[in-house]
């Protein structure tokens, strides 16, 4: 079976992020990007399940400007077998980036689309959601643990109260949680041969997709600082401490 | 403006996740609020008494049963006809369902508020709490998720709100629950703890973990919480994961144990009223946003502070 992975091209998990003075944004200029983390986790489940022979072909999809090209190299030289790369400038929103793959999905017809649940740039966690809604299909968010088989996955699930496992009929849309699986490095022979594999550009326009933003972003701000407080030398001067706050 | 909150409750009772969405859904208008559920008549009543619930919507069927997304979100989606806005709960519950319906009737979500300015303008972390934006919904209705830790939670009595019956719709049949494997304990709900002990990869094993934080709970009166490290390392379950992808608390005492304090983790109890960090690198990150801060060995440090407590 076909599996579509969609990954983002976001600022790398390891930098500060930077409010731009003027509130417009955050300042993602000369600031190192990486394919997002929860996405990198789908494209390993994706490449599991290829070497168990559950999958037989798996897609990376992204949505963003020409260098997502590179998020796209990043996941074929992990082990997706082709690219696709739907190209805009514009900063795209989760309802149009889930009208975007659903387009996508009705062309390559996949058994299942894993994505990550959120992207660490807007946290969003709505495109796959959305994506299964626009499909019609069943979702398994927040995976920790994804089976295959008998047309069905079994997916469990990080929810507040627990783990939760449910059965859900194919196709349908997987968003992966932190602990679904460690991510491969590319070898470098990967790397090579990525640079082979074929990827595809698209538009927006051409999939007959309205990308216009529903929300307008008025301001981004820092949030409140809070200060360092002092500390304590001893056990006992942090029990009066808590003390003094009325909780022992 | 009519506002329809999804109600998230346990079958019986309705959670304590629903009350900050109330007060937030009052602020856009007059609230209504939606029970989906199997056997949930007992929590329609509970939501009936919540001050601020104008009315009750109760849709009553098998196939609403454990909050399957694929099921409950077309009921909510047909009943927005009426409605001008959607509010659920920033749990993992709303965050499963809220999208579904907002795509169903093709608005952009706006996730995870701290604020409500306006009826259209919103205020929302984004960068892992790095930064605030402010963002205007142009949708004609609106559908939003609530960080409960951002508004007062509303009272579960004064309300006498009337109670309506409606159309469960059909199951959509793509979708089974199987089971859940519930984190037991007698300790409080993370999310409304007033106080939480939290313990990282430091404490090098579960047994460790459990052994030295559990005993100093139990003396607070606390929850337990873990950060991310700690929970990838097998020492707590998933549930107790604190940060930008697990919950976000904001207690009256935040204890930190052995944290260093990557930004993800500052992300889930920034807005805590007092954080207090026990670690022994004087130098980790915890310690700039820590009122209290404590350097030293934690094998040394907690077992001491228990018995002094």
């Amino acid at each position: 079976m076909k599996v579509l992975v969609a990954v983002k091209r976001v600022i790398d998990f390891n930098v500060k992020p930077r409010v731009k003075m003027d509130g417009s944004g955050v300042d993602l200029a000369n600031v190192k990007m990486s394919m997002n983390p929860f996405d990198e986790i789908a494209v390993e489940e994706a490449i599991r399940l290829k070497e168990k022979g559950v999958a037989t072909e798996i897609v990376a999809v992204s949505i963003g400007p020409a260098k997502a090209q590179e998020t796209l190299r990043t996941a074929l030289a992990m082990g997706a077998d082709r690219a696709i790369l739907v190209q805009t400038d514009e900063e795209v929103e989760p309802l149009a980036v889930a009208k975007i793959l659903a387009r996508i999905a009705n062309e390559e017809q996949p058994q299942l689309f894993i994505l990550g649940k959120q992207a660490i740039d807007d946290d969003n966690n709505a495109t796959g959601q959305m994506l299964a809604a626009l499909l019609g299909w069943p979702q398994g968010t927040f995976a920790s643990k994804v089976e295959v088989g008998d047309g069905k996955t079994t997916v469990t699930r990080e929810v507040d109260g627990g783990l939760e496992t449910e059965a859900l009929d194919l196709p349908a849309v997987v968003t992966t949680d932190l602990r679904l699986n460690e991510p491969r490095y590319a070898s470098l022979p990967n790397i090579m041969k990525a640079k082979s594999k074929p990827l595809a550009t698209r538009t927006p326009e051409e999939l007959g997709v309205d990308t216009a933003r529903r929300l307008e972003t008025l301001k981004v701000a820092e949030p409140p600082k809070r200060q360092a407080g002092e500390k304590v030398g001893s056990v006992d001067e942090l029990v009066s401490k808590l003390k003094a706050l009325g909780v022992a | 403006m009519a506002v329809l909150l999804l109600v998230e409750h346990d079958g019986a009772a309705v959670r304590d996740a629903t009350l900050p969405a109330v007060t937030a859904a009052a602020k856009l208008g007059e609230v209504h609020a939606l029970v989906a559920g199997s056997n949930v008549g007992s929590v329609g009543s509970e939501a009936a008494k919540i001050a601020g619930v104008a009315k009750v919507l109760v849709a009553d069927a098998a196939h609403l049963d454990h909050d399957l997304a694929e099921n409950v979100a077309p009921v909510a989606a047909r009943l927005m006809e009426g409605y001008d806005a959607f509010v659920a709960p920033a749990t993992t519950f709303g965050k499963n369902i809220a999208p579904r319906v907002a795509a169903l009737i093709d608005v952009m979500q706006v996730g995870d508020i701290i604020s409500v300015e306006d009826a259209n303008t919103f205020t929302r972390p984004i960068y892992a709490g790095n930064a605030i934006a402010t963002v205007r919904s142009n949708d004609a209705k609106k559908v939003i998720t609530v960080r409960g830790t951002a508004f007062e939670k509303a009272s579960r009595e004064g309300g006498s709100a009337s109670v309506e019956s409606i159309d469960a719709g059909a199951d959509a049949g793509n979708a089974r629950f199987v089971g859940i494997e519930a984190s037991k304990s007698d300790r409080p709900e993370l999310t409304s703890a007033k106080v939480i002990v939290s313990g990282g990869r430091a404490f090098g094993s579960s047994d460790q973990f459990h052994s030295l934080l559990d005993p100093l709970a139990d003396k607070l009166g606390a929850a337990v919480g873990a950060s991310r490290a700690a929970v990838d390392a097998g020492y707590a379950p998933n549930d107790y994961q604190v940060g930008q992808t697990g919950k976000i608390v904001a207690p009256e005492v935040y204890v930190a144990i052995g944290i260093s304090g990557a930004i993800q983790h500052l992300a889930g109890m920034k807005d805590s009223k007092t954080i207090v960090a026990i670690n022994k690198d004087e130098e980790a990150p915890i310690f700039q946003v820590a009122d209290i801060g404590l350097v030293g060995d934690l094998f040394k440090i907690v077992p001491e502070l228990t018995e002094k407590l």
